[in-house]
């Protein structure tokens, strides 16, 4: 792949954006410090980095949702000063971000006009935008339905729409949050051809991301943000896995696949058997489910995100009750008309990591060492005859903090004032403290820096070591491949395949995630 | 992520609400100068009525003690997650309550077990008024916002019915019930100064204070150190989160509703037993929504309560003094102060707080403070 645009005219060109010394504070963090950024008309930058190191940031100060405190920006070599989104997307910014801004209840066509109807007409206005848009279809090769609605169409078709959106709007700039988190590999690489053809017609991309491969694979040149800085800019030739994630870290990291050496298999202490669920507009979320965890192993859930896995974990977990199934925790038998509740359950010695932190595992406005008691303030430890034990809850916190390396080690700060891996590691040490016997991790190291995600690996596979049955639920093929000892691959809320740690490979789950068969 | 307005704690618990209150006074003397009153002349006049005689104190104190029950009542189902609306209807049923239990029992009983009795049912009848929003809420979904508005209609309603259709004394032309025995009336403030000595002027203020402060610490102590406290607060801050616990939320809404009706009732002793010994018409007059304010401006704390409640009474009582005393001010100019008071401590705090922070980062140098 070469760093050079493609014709002669165009390496004259000037730089599709060009952001120089760009300073950007919150309160007492330095989210971007002294930042340069050039990014060359026509190819695909990538922005690596890891989280919190000020990627995210650095693109709000371009797209305009922030204002910088300090530096300038200059679009094909014209300086402008961008104070909200409308400046950015008159400059010729577009922006696709992670969580999708568009409307499910409205159709596909609706969803480009909305915000940018060409008169007061609508009838009118959509023969004239679905002609445009046709038109940029066939030049992009970006198809969608555009008479769908939105909340109809597949996770591909939605990000395929936002592209379509920003291109509609003009973007000769496009820059994509995270595209590929929540698509599976084979829509990856469907994604990345679509990427390169727009680069081929002209358009410039910034790729924001955390995984290198991708960037190995479809960058030009790469920027690798630390700590709020740039610490690299090289083209992708100069560039390697090592040693990006050498210059995203700062030092050597080693997560590697777990040993393959074959355990001794224990007993069987979860066993689902045909678990069924529905939500609550009756669409079936899991379908005859069989599940089987054995002490000392940890079982990987892979899949797409949004295909049952939430949902098998909030059932194991008695967040939800299955309408169909059986449950054998330990001693205790349950049914679907008498389910496990979350307290049964951990009475039972099952702990769970919940895959939302903020929502579920930590109350953000307690602090530490209210929330490292949730869900076990009942320990005679923490309350007696109804009374809370503030001393023992803070000691208590404050031997986690140090067990789990939490920083900063103060159990009186509120909880959301912890960085992500912190919280992650705090909601650990509280579930791992218990000793349990089943533990069930979400997302264990979403939003989680990569020295804390090492860190996590540690204690998960300690875990297994110590005789507790894992599972795992993670859209992160790599940490699946890493941690477990046997996978299950779920597709559209059933057990798509499973598959010994040894069989498994990126192509063979990634056919199972997507639906075709082993 | 924040806009970098983050103040020390210090500063966010005393120097903030200080501040706020401080600009919703010179907002407030603004509105003075402008209708040609001079606004130095008016203060004083106000805090000479609220504070200046044993009188004015009495009745800043009675006032205050009303908005302490009305003020915790919102804030322990504020911390639930909940908006109680509806003081102002529980109240009136607090007041319902201790009335009938006077009304049945006052003649045949002895104070000392009268009093206690009147409590109890003040309490009971409020809480389970309350309770029934509490339950729409949490088993049907039906927001506890407008079924609590709604509840106060009824209970006013309610109120004059049986007022006028069951309780007034055949012949009275007063929409009111008849007097209770003297066993059914709280003792006064100069009643209890009395006993040990100090002479104190006849005033509405009644033994109903200490009950506020022993509420507000009671409040307290039930929030921050118990489990059900724990388990309430974390349903309010988190739903998410508590149900991840094992909480049931639906139970502590239920709870939280009780509670909050319960101490809203608590009006109806100081009303009712503390000062007209009878059931009257309309005796709750707007507390319960005053308590929303002196709440947002306690900053759902019961010592922000307690504070917020003898500022607002110092309002009421100096307002009326100052409407009295000087010609040509009303008090309508003493409810546009209030307005003041919860537009700058409430909706306005934020942007108070924004501005503080910078004044404090350029005062000193900030510590650094780890996020």
């Amino acid at each position: 792949m070469s760093a050079e645009p493609a014709g002669g005219a165009a390496a004259q060109a000037p730089d599709a954006v060009r952001m120089r010394g760009i300073h950007k504070r919150f309160g007492s963090v330095l989210a971007n410090d002294d930042v340069d950024l050039r990014v060359r008309s026509a190819t695909v930058h990538g922005i690596v980095g890891e989280n919190g190191a000020g990627k995210s940031t650095l693109m709000s100060v371009l797209y305009g949702f922030y204002q910088a405190d300090a530096g300038s920006i200059e679009v094909f070599g014209t300086p402008v000063k961008i104070r909200h989104a409308d400046d950015a997307i008159a400059q010729g910014i577009g922006m696709v971000h992670q969580h999708f801004m568009l409307v499910d209840t409205l159709t596909a066509l609706d969803n480009v006009m909305l915000g940018a109807e060409p008169g007061w007409l609508l009838g009118r206005a959509q023969q004239r935008v679905r002609v445009r848009l046709e038109a940029l279809m066939q030049a992009t090769g970006l198809h969608v339905r555009l008479d769908a609605l939105v909340g109809a169409l597949a996770v591909g078709d939605r990000q395929r729409l936002e592209i379509l959106k920003a291109l509609y709007r003009g973007a000769r700039v496009l820059i994509l949050d995270e595209p590929t988190a929540v698509l599976t590999p084979q829509e990856t690489l469907q994604l990345f051809g679509v990427l390169r053809q727009l680069r081929d017609q002209g358009t410039t991309i910034v790729l924001i991301t955390h995984k290198l491969k991708e960037v190995m694979a479809l960058c030009d040149e790469v920027t690798v943000m630390r700590a709020g800085r740039v610490v690299q800019a090289l083209p992708i030739a100069q560039a390697s896995i090592e040693g990006l994630a050498q210059a995203m870290v700062g030092r050597k990291v080693q997560i590697g696949r777990s040993s393959s050496a074959v355990r001794p298999r224990g007993e069987v202490v979860l066993q689902a058997r045909a678990l069924q669920a529905r939500d609550a507009l009756g669409v079936v979320r899991l379908e005859g489910i069989d599940l089987d965890l054995r002490e000392g192993e940890i079982v990987g859930v892979a899949g797409v995100s949004g295909n049952g896995q939430s949902e098998l974990l909030d059932v194991l977990s008695g967040l939800a009750r299955p309408q169909a199934g059986s449950l054998q925790l330990g001693p205790a038998h349950f049914g679907a008309q008498r389910w496990l509740d979350p307290q049964t359950a951990r009475a039972l010695g099952l702990a769970h990591v919940p895959e939302d932190r903020q929502a579920r595992a930590l109350v953000m406005d307690f602090a530490a060492w209210e929330s490292a008691v949730l869900g076990y303030d009942h320990l005679p430890r923490y309350a007696r005859h109804g009374w809370m034990r503030h001393r023992g809850m803070r000691v208590a916190t404050a031997s986690m903090m140090e067990q789990f390396d939490v920083r900063p080690r103060n159990p009186t700060l509120a909880s959301s004032k912890f960085s992500g891996g912190n919280q992650q590691k705090l909601v650990l040490a509280r579930e791992l403290g218990q000793a349990p016997r089943v533990l069930l991790v979400g997302q264990p190291t979403r939003g989680v820096d990569i020295g804390a995600i090492e860190f996590i690996y540690i204690q998960l596979r300690a875990m297994r070591d110590a005789g507790c049955a894992v599972l795992l639920v993670s859209s992160e093929l790599d940490e699946i491949l890493a941690l477990s000892d046997r996978v299950v691959v779920m597709h559209q809320g059933r057990m798509a395949g499973a598959l010994a740690i040894a069989d498994c490979t990126e192509a063979t789950l990634g056919l199972l995630m997507a639906g075709g068969a082993a | 992520m924040s806009t970098g307005a983050t103040l020390p704690r210090w500063a966010d618990l005393l120097l903030l609400p200080v501040v706020c209150l401080g600009v919703a006074l010179l907002a407030g003397a603004a509105v003075v100068a402008l209708v040609g009153q001079n606004p130095g002349e008016v203060m004083a006049a106000l805090v000479r009525g609220a504070f200046g005689t044993p009188r004015g104190l009495s009745y800043t104190l009675y006032y205050a003690t009303t908005f302490v029950f009305t003020g915790l009542a919102v804030s322990v189902a504020f911390h639930a997650g909940l908006f109680n609306i509806g003081g102002e209807g529980q109240a009136l049923m607090g007041g319902l309550g201790a009335g009938l239990a006077a009304l049945a029992w006052s003649a045949a009983l002895p104070a000392y077990a009268m009093l206690p009795a009147m409590l109890v049912c003040s309490m009971l009848l409020a809480m389970a008024w309350a309770a029934v929003p509490g339950y729409l809420q949490a088993y049907r979904g039906s927001h506890v916002v407008i079924t609590t508005i709604m509840f106060n209609f009824i209970a006013s309603s309610l109120m004059a019915y049986l007022l006028v259709n069951h309780l007034r004394p055949r012949g009275a032309m007063a929409v009111e019930s008849a007097a209770f025995a003297e066993s059914a009336r709280l003792p006064s403030a100069r009643d209890v100064l009395g006993w040990i000595g100090v002479d104190w002027p006849a005033s509405p203020l009644n033994a109903s204070v200490l009950l506020a402060l022993l509420a507000a610490l009671g409040v307290y102590l039930f929030l921050w150190h118990t489990r059900g406290g724990y388990r309430l607060r974390a349903v309010g801050a988190s739903p998410g989160a508590a149900e991840y616990a094992g909480i049931r939320s639906r139970r502590t809404t239920m709870l939280a509703m009780a509670l909050s009706g319960a101490l809203a009732g608590l009006v109806g002793i100081n009303e009712v037993a503390g000062v007209s010994g009878k059931i009257v018409l309309d005796f709750v007059g707007g507390a319960g929504f005053t308590g929303i304010a002196v709440a947002l401006m306690g900053r759902n704390h019961p010592l922000g309560i307690v504070l917020a409640s003898v500022l607002f009474g110092a309002l009421f009582q100096g307002g009326a003094e100052v409407a009295f005393d000087v010609p040509g001010f009303t008090r309508d100019m003493v409810v546009m102060l209030q307005g003041f008071i919860v537009l700058f401590s409430s909706a306005m705090t934020y942007l108070v707080a924004a501005l503080l922070a910078r004044l404090l980062r350029l005062l000193g140098p900030a510590k650094v403070r780890h996020g």
